[in-house]
């Protein structure tokens, strides 16, 4: 009984952060606009150069790891700053406050990697050698990114400076994932040079490993978010 | 419903905001909370309320004389506060609608209809809490607060900001809560002092 | 604390002294100097015990933290931040001194070796947990806070350990044989591990003992500021 309402709240405040974010474009306007503009300074300052296929898996990763610094955190400070937080600490059980925020910023990061994978493969001008692998790294390492900082986006919300440190506070939590996720795609950018499946298999390795990282980040922070929210 | 703070204290670092208070409340009652501003009072609420941790001491929240655990402290409790804001850029009903949710209430089209027609807020149901006046989100808040009807009500400072209107409003409310309910209110107003069964007077 | 108690401190405070005197001539004189790596061998009596302190430190303010969140004792919410200062300054030590170490074997100061990449993110991990704490004002607040960042970071600091010297593009230059006696590059001969171990138990000593001194100050202050405000 316990576990079901549990769900149906989370899902609650899944479907209430979109329809807020719907409305007033708030974080997915700013982000998406930083990650366009990083992709392009990228891309501009770098085109004249063909870049190796671990370079490019790095820059990708940086703006998205940068784009996720700028959004991720607003669902959270939000709620702080429009004085909501209380509202929402009497009536809602915290599980299902974490489990709502995490489903928010998986789908806001996702939304935001959909527009900037592709779109740096056009701008870059790569072909990746596995595009498979290329989604199924971009899918696991946008899972990683948010599952690391939602729960620094708490933490984040309710200190004084919560803009600044938010990427100090993520970026060593979140720094497994990333170096993971960086060689999955290295892998997945890189064509078939000689050897192509062991490679591929590497790969495979990085991608349990996101997965992994993303469980183990979530199981933490389940166990620790009720200490961030109801002090 | 009974409400019981056991030697409360509380202290932000070496700044002492409450001192050893101590009171109870049960089902019927009204726990008058009175003191300037800067007393302590909105700290007491926000124990009470489970919203903030003393210090020293506890508070107990009990149903047929059994303490009540966390998840049902929250569905106990319907607080209005100036601190507990509504989502601006939602609707009246779809704020509705989520508390009720998020409470484990069944939030259909009809329960958030007439709940919003009980507080005087049929017909506007679908605009943005941005456009109500300051009258209209108070009786929204009412709402929010009475909506899964919880044995404890706690109403901070309830008629600060308030017409003769909403003034008659919260009086009505509490006349109704104290039969069934365990009522809890911030004041300093005199006449609503006059109203505690239990009175906790905080010094400046 | 009774005399008794003071009056063993006080012994092992003059024993730690000696022992620290007695480890610094010896790692210069006693020891022998490794085959292959010469004089510059003898940083690892001085390199790996700052790092082992810095790693101990910051396991021991994790479990202060938990601590802390369990029974919200300020108490031991000062005693993690104490913790995590000294593993802050031991790691400074331990990266530092590797630094000097690498520009003298290696040619440069800084190469991104997976260990000079682990202590990297360990100094990250622990400014990040004093800028975290230095932006809460209300101390219960920022009590579990830093509480909650410093487990999870607790967390994450093994994956790092076991991730970064994975890059397959980066092979590590540090001279692992004399600490884990894996057989190849240098062997530690009886004399050099007899310094090595008790300086990391002078180094440890140290620790324990600045600590120690750091939480009685506190516990004097804060006993000193109530008794102002009664």
């Amino acid at each position: 009984m316990w576990s079901s309402n549990w769900v149906r709240e989370a899902l609650a405040v899944l479907a209430k952060d979109i329809r807020s974010e719907y409305r007033t474009r708030y974080a997915f306007s700013a982000v998406l606009l930083f990650a366009v503009t990083a992709l392009a300074v990228v891309s501009f300052s770098v085109s004249p150069y063909s870049l190796d296929a671990d370079v490019q898996a790095a820059f990708l990763w940086i703006v998205l790891f940068f784009s996720a610094m700028t959004g991720l955190s607003r669902s959270f400070v939000r709620e702080e700053e429009a004085r909501t937080a209380m509202t929402l600490r009497l009536s809602t059980a915290p599980e299902a406050v974490y489990v709502g925020k995490l489903l928010f910023n998986i789908a806001l990061q996702g939304a935001v990697a959909a527009v900037v994978v592709p779109l740096f493969l056009v701008l870059m001008d790569v072909a990746p050698a596995h595009p498979g692998l290329l989604a199924s790294a971009t899918i696991l390492g946008t899972m990683a990114l948010a599952s690391s900082s939602t729960i620094i986006a708490a933490i984040v919300s309710r200190a004084n400076a919560k803009g600044a440190i938010f990427a100090v506070l993520a970026f060593p939590v979140t720094l497994p994932g990333l170096s993971s996720a960086i060689r999955a795609t290295t892998a997945a950018l890189r064509g078939a040079v000689g050897s192509g499946s062991a490679l591929v298999a590497g790969a495979a390795g990085d991608l349990r490993a996101l997965a992994a990282y993303s469980v183990l980040m979530i199981a933490s922070s389940l166990l620790l978010f009720d200490f961030v929210w109801d002090d | 419903m009974e409400l019981i703070i056991d030697s409360v204290s509380m202290s932000y670092g070496a700044r002492r905001v409450l001192h050893d208070v101590t009171a109870r409340a049960g089902t019927g009652q009204v726990l008058v909370i009175a003191g300037p501003n800067g007393s302590g009072k909105s700290t007491l609420v926000r124990m009470v309320a489970r919203l903030a941790r003393p210090t020293d001491g506890r508070v107990l929240w009990k149903l047929d004389g059994r303490a009540l655990p966390a998840t049902d402290i929250r569905r106990a409790i319907g607080m209005v506060s100036p601190d507990l804001t509504l989502y601006d850029e939602l609707s009246a009903a779809e704020n509705l609608r989520f508390f009720a949710q998020v409470r484990g209430l069944s939030a259909t089209p009809e329960f958030v209809r007439s709940l919003l027609d009980r507080f005087g807020l049929g017909g506007r149901g679908g605009d943005l809490v941005r456009a109500y006046s300051s009258g209209m989100k108070q009786r929204l808040k009412y709402a929010f607060a009475l909506m899964h009807d919880p044995p404890l009500l706690i109403l901070d400072e309830p008629t600060a900001n308030l017409d003769e209107r909403g003034v008659a409003l919260v009086h009505d409310t509490i006349a109704q809560a104290r039969l069934r309910k365990c009522v809890v209110m911030a004041t300093n107003e005199p006449e609503e002092v006059r109203l505690g069964d239990v009175v906790i007077q905080l010094g400046a | 604390m009774c005399v008794c108690n003071s009056r063993l401190f006080a012994a092992l405070k003059l024993l730690l002294g000696v022992w620290m005197t007695v480890v610094i001539i010896a790692a210069f004189f006693y020891a022998p100097a490794a085959q292959n790596l010469g004089q510059m061998s003898r940083i690892i009596y001085f390199h790996i015990p700052a790092a082992w302190v810095s790693v101990v430190a910051f396991a021991v303010c994790t479990a202060y933290s938990v601590r802390y969140l369990r029974n919200r004792r300020t108490q031991d919410d000062a005693a993690a931040s104490f913790s995590a200062e000294l593993g802050l300054l031991f790691c400074v030590i331990a990266t530092v001194s590797g630094s000097i170490f690498a520009k003298a074997t290696w040619g440069s100061y800084w190469n991104w070796d997976p260990r000079e990449t682990s202590i990297f993110v360990l100094l990250l991990i622990y400014g990040a947990y004093f800028a975290l704490r230095s932006s809460v004002d209300d101390p219960s607040r920022r009590g579990s806070l830093a509480a909650v960042y410093g487990v999870l970071a607790f967390i994450t600091v093994p994956l790092l350990v076991f991730v970064a010297p994975r890059i397959p593009a980066v092979q590590s230059l540090h001279p692992d044989g004399p600490i884990l006696a894996t057989g190849g590059g240098l062997d530690m001969d009886g004399r050099m591990m007899t310094v090595f171990i008790s300086s990391l138990m002078g180094f440890t000593g140290l620790y324990a003992w600045v600590f120690s001194l750091r939480l009685r100050a506190w516990r004097f202050i804060t006993a000193l500021a109530n008794r102002q405000e009664d």
